[in-house]
């Protein structure tokens, strides 16, 4: 079979990147409503996210827990249910992380103690996720509304738990009473970059090799101290195994057949509800491993519950659907939408804009990407029927009197 | 107030007479109705008779406003109607009675009338449901339609729910009634009760046009027949005139198009067999009754009878779809009731689908994967845990090839195939696993000529290689060609199995209205009726 060149993919890959310029449009409307040049204000988000190592770092320290919970919120598509819980899945996980982590102190080795902590953030997370995928399996309750609430008792544990049993000793010692943990070990730290790089002979500054410009940033990104940590390279391989897991395995193809038509995968023998109640807790399993990489990556302590999710979760849905669900798309959508919500930062201290316009454009960029999608798949149908009619031998009249419209839904 | 004897008990004007001349409406491919002509008068309850796709719906889809036709007009007292839309067709009085009930059922009897009525309102926006209920009152008094407008329907029995319906149409203004049918899920006793209400209701000077493929009901409450075959009117006769013979021979007796290919064969050991097998369905209604039946090694049991007689339950319960609630299903002699899907594929069940769209295929799916649907996760498809694409697509190809199946490639997606070629992909993934019994769900529905022949040589093929097959098909031709045994099936009960050689078309339509076989093979005037 000769393939040919397919203009319309190409234009379909550029789908998403005229999105997002059409949603900046948008929002420069809205920034000149606010007296602000749009231009000035887009540049100043441009070059705090994407051009310094640190911004560079922040950039990517967000992408880590978009790119874990988008991953999850895929699957979970992929099978057939909305997981909008993904906010209380990262905060249990983030919880038990803590709990794991405060428990061994350092009475085992750090490595050991990451691990654990990550197994048992991942577990949290899919046993909460579980919960509502169970409901909807069995009871069809819908899991959106579920997951939400899920998602509000996530937050009062959190705070019930940093309040009482799992304060920090010296916040009852001071008398402040900050719900919050006491630090985990730092031998339980997740490595950061400047650390491997030591470990691996880097110890020269960009200075010292002489590198100027952007080299110099990219260079210190990866070697000079940054905010960096190694949960990147976790959730980069955890993308490309589970591109493998939905596209080169049994499992994958059921949980797909199962998304696509329940009525179909139930005639081809596959047990529907299993496949819903696993798709939501591996969904939940790489939100919790968020919630537990931040915590061992980042904060090394439990606090305020939203202010760790930081709302991830959400964004997380965001990231996915502009990655179309594929966890290889996933991975630079990440990387983007880290960078709006660092950029949206620095714009806010340079600009004295509000920092939710991010927010307004976060949902208008899935305002017209979702848009786009459905043009560019019903221009696809037309294109089909267009270059490739049925052969006149083979016309497919509609079964008895139903219109195509009708018989369609 | 004008003169009395031309208000309806409603308060509302009569329709003296409504004509449809010469509609002409078609789908692309289908004439589905071909200058069609029918009339009814107020005080007449006239029946239109059918098989499944003769036209029935359509035509009162075109008097209700739902489709517009080609051609033809209709015509209310004499004079030219415009109806453009269901609300047109209310405005002049039409209401229409859904076989499936359009009725929210979390709200009471009041407000699911008062939905989307423009007269409801009280004061500007404010609906006032006390005008309502108690104009719902005064019609279920007139009518005799007892139900109480404060229940909220999903207590309310299916017979009530229909009474609720039917009083939505009557606070519409309706004077005449399509009731699309009306009977299709009630109990024989409620059956009795709401024909009191329709006498009634023609009594008092409203239209009604019944549709309806039972031969008894037609008798039992009609004053003319119009049989519709094709798209055509092919008879419109007073009840009283015609017998039930005549009536099963205008509504099936054509030409038996196909020849017979069949050569004997023979048959084997028992496949399948079902002993008393009972199915209900989630609101608890037998959907089977006392199924008993056996499927040999090399034949074709045949399964005919008008959709909605329990054939895809007997499929599903059969393939482990359906529970089974009594009885028992066995398959090369070990027991197999209420085996999982996947456990039945595993002791040799092949499944044809009658859905193929929604059941058979994943649409976003491309050919290749749609072949190993089921088959996936085992060897030579994946190792493992892991798919094995080198086999899934060297199969792909081989099943392309050796059915057929007309696509760019094995990686285009199945939604672009006709619908001729993705029955021959399944058709292809149901045959190439080597089934010991095969179901057969309306293989050939909706499928061009070329292939519907192709499926049928397929079928045949397997069948002389040993296959026992459970054929169900609407189309009569089709299970007479086809089948070396036909069972007839009406409201989930076997009325026969009788050899497809020893049986006429006449003969098979009277079953599938509901008389038993021995009813059917005692009558001696059949044979003379049937060469007619």
């Amino acid at each position: 079979m000769q393939k040919k060149f397919d203009i319309y993919k190409l234009i379909d890959l550029f789908i998403p990147i005229l999105a997002v310029l059409a949603a900046l449009a948008v929002g420069a409307v809205i920034l000149l409503f606010q007296d602000a040049n749009p231009l000035e204000a887009y540049s100043a988000m441009f070059s705090g996210a994407f051009t310094n190592k640190n911004g560079m770092a922040d950039t990517l320290v967000k992408a880590i827990p978009l790119l874990l919970v988008a991953l999850g919120v895929a699957i979970a598509f992929r099978g057939g249910v909305i997981n909008i819980g993904a906010e209380g899945q990262l905060i249990m996980g983030a919880l038990l992380t803590t709990w794991l982590g405060l428990q061994l102190g350092d009475t085992l080795p750090g490595w050991l103690v990451i691990i654990i902590g990550m197994l048992g953030g991942a577990m949290m997370g899919g046993l909460w996720a579980a919960v509502p995928g169970l409901l909807k399996a069995y009871l069809g309750v819908n899991e959106i509304l579920s997951t939400i609430m899920m998602n509000q008792i996530a937050i009062q544990i959190a705070f019930f738990l940093l309040r009482g049993p799992m304060i920090d000793p010296a916040e009852l010692e001071a008398g402040t009473n900050i719900p919050q943990s006491a630090r985990l070990a730092r031998s339980a730290d997740l490595p950061r970059f400047t650390d491997m790089a030591k470990a691996l002979g880097f110890t020269k500054t960009a200075e010292e090799l002489g590198l100027t410009g952007f080299t110099a940033e990219l260079y210190g990104l990866f070697v000079e101290p940054t905010r960096l940590h190694s949960g990147l390279i976790i959730a980069i391989v955890l993308a490309i195994l589970v591109y493998v897991l939905l596209w080169r395995t049994t499992i994958g193809f059921r949980i797909r057949t199962v998304g696509e038509n329940k009525a179909a995968s139930r005639y081809a023998g596959i047990n529907v509800k299993r496949y819903i109640v696993l798709s939501i807790t591996l969904g939940g399993v790489f939100a919790g491993l968020a919630g537990a990489i931040e915590i061992l990556g980042l904060h090394h302590r439990m606090f305020e519950p939203t202010a760790v999710s930081a709302g991830y979760g959400f964004s997380g849905i965001v990231v996915a659907l502009f990655g179309f669900l594929n966890p290889l798309g996933i991975i630079p959508s990440a990387i983007l939408f880290g960078g709006l919500l660092v950029g949206g930062d620095k714009m806010q201290r340079a600009m004295q804009i509000p920092q939710v316009l991010i927010t307004v454009i976060l949902g208008l960029v899935v305002l017209f990407v979702v848009s786009a999608d459905i043009w560019v798949k019903r221009r696809a149908t037309r294109r089909v029927s267009v270059e490739e009619p049925a052969s006149p031998a083979d016309p497919d009249p509609p079964p008895s009197n139903i219109p195509p419209a009708e018989a369609a839904t | 107030m004008t003169n009395d004897a031309n208000l309806l008990p409603s308060g509302l004007p009569r329709i003296e007479s409504m004509q449809m001349r010469d509609i002409v409406k078609r789908f692309p491919g289908v004439l589905a109705n071909d200058h069609v002509n029918f009339d009814v008068n107020a005080g007449e309850i006239h029946a239109l008779l059918g098989e499944n796709g003769a036209g029935k719906s359509t035509l009162m889809k075109v008097l209700y406003g739902l489709y517009q036709p080609e051609e033809g007009e209709i015509l209310l007292n004499g004079q030219v109607a415009n109806i453009h839309s269901p609300t047109d067709a209310i405005e002049q009085g039409i209401g229409m009675i859904h076989q499936h009930f359009m009725l929210v059922d979390n709200l009471t009897v009041a407000q699911n009338v008062a939905l989307g009525l423009k007269s409801s309102k009280g004061k500007g926006f404010v609906l006032d449901l006390d005008v309502v209920t108690a104009r719902i009152r005064d019609l279920a008094d007139k009518y005799g339609l007892y139900v109480d407008p404060e229940a909220i329907i999903n207590r309310l029995s299916v017979g009530e729910r229909q009474r609720v319906e039917i009083i939505k149409a009557l606070y519409r203004g309706a004077a005449l009634l399509i009731l699309d049918e009306p009977t299709a899920v009630l109990t024989p006793q409620e059956v009795d009760e709401i024909f009191k209400i329709f006498r009634n209701m023609a009594a008092e000077g409203h239209a009604l046009i019944f549709i309806s493929h039972k031969l008894d009901e037609i008798f039992a409450l009609t004053d003319r027949v119009t049989v519709l075959r094709d798209g055509r009117v092919v008879g419109d006769v007073l009840t009283a005139d015609v017998t039930k013979n005549e009536l099963a021979n205008m509504m099936v007796g054509r030409e038996v198009l196909m020849e017979r290919h069949r050569v004997p064969m023979p048959v084997g050991e028992v496949r399948l067999k079902l002993e008393d097998v009972n199915a209900v369905n989630d609101r608890e209604q037998p959907i089977l009754r006392h199924i008993s039946f056996a499927v040999r090694s090399g034949e074709i049991l045949g399964v005919a009878g008008v959709s909605g007689n329990g054939q895809r339950a007997l499929a599903e319960a059969i393939a482990g779809l359906q529970p089974v609630s009594e009885g028992r299903v066995e398959m090369d002699g070990r027991d197999v009731t209420n085996l999982s899907p996947s456990q039945m594929f595993e002791a040799g069940l092949s499944y044809i689908p009658e859905e193929r769209m929604h059941d058979g295929v994943i649409k976003n799916f491309n050919v290749a994967e749609n072949l190993v649907l089921q088959d996936h996760q085992f060897p030579p498809y994946s190792k493992g845990i892991f798919l094995n694409f080198g086999t899934i697509d060297s199969h792909a190809d081989e099943m392309i090839r050796e059915f057929d199946i007309k696509t760019p490639s094995k990686d285009t997606a199945v939604k672009n195939l006709s619908g001729g070629n993705i029955q021959k992909l399944i058709l292809a993934r149901e045959l190439d696993r080597q089934p010991r019994f095969l179901i057969a769900a309306q293989p050939t529905r909706g499928v061009d000529i070329g292939a519907t022949e192709y499926i049928h040589a397929q079928l045949l093929k397997q069948r002389s290689e040993g296959l026992a097959t459970l054929l169900i098909s609407e189309d009569l031709d089709e299970v007479m060609a086809m089948s070396d045994r036909i069972m007839v099936l009406f409201g989930g009960e076997i009325m026969g199995i009788v050899d497809s050689d020893q049986v006429t078309v006449q003969q098979l339509g009277l079953m599938m209205a509901g008389e038993k076989a021995e009813d059917v093979f005692a009558q001696k005037d059949l044979a003379a009726a049937g060469d007619t």
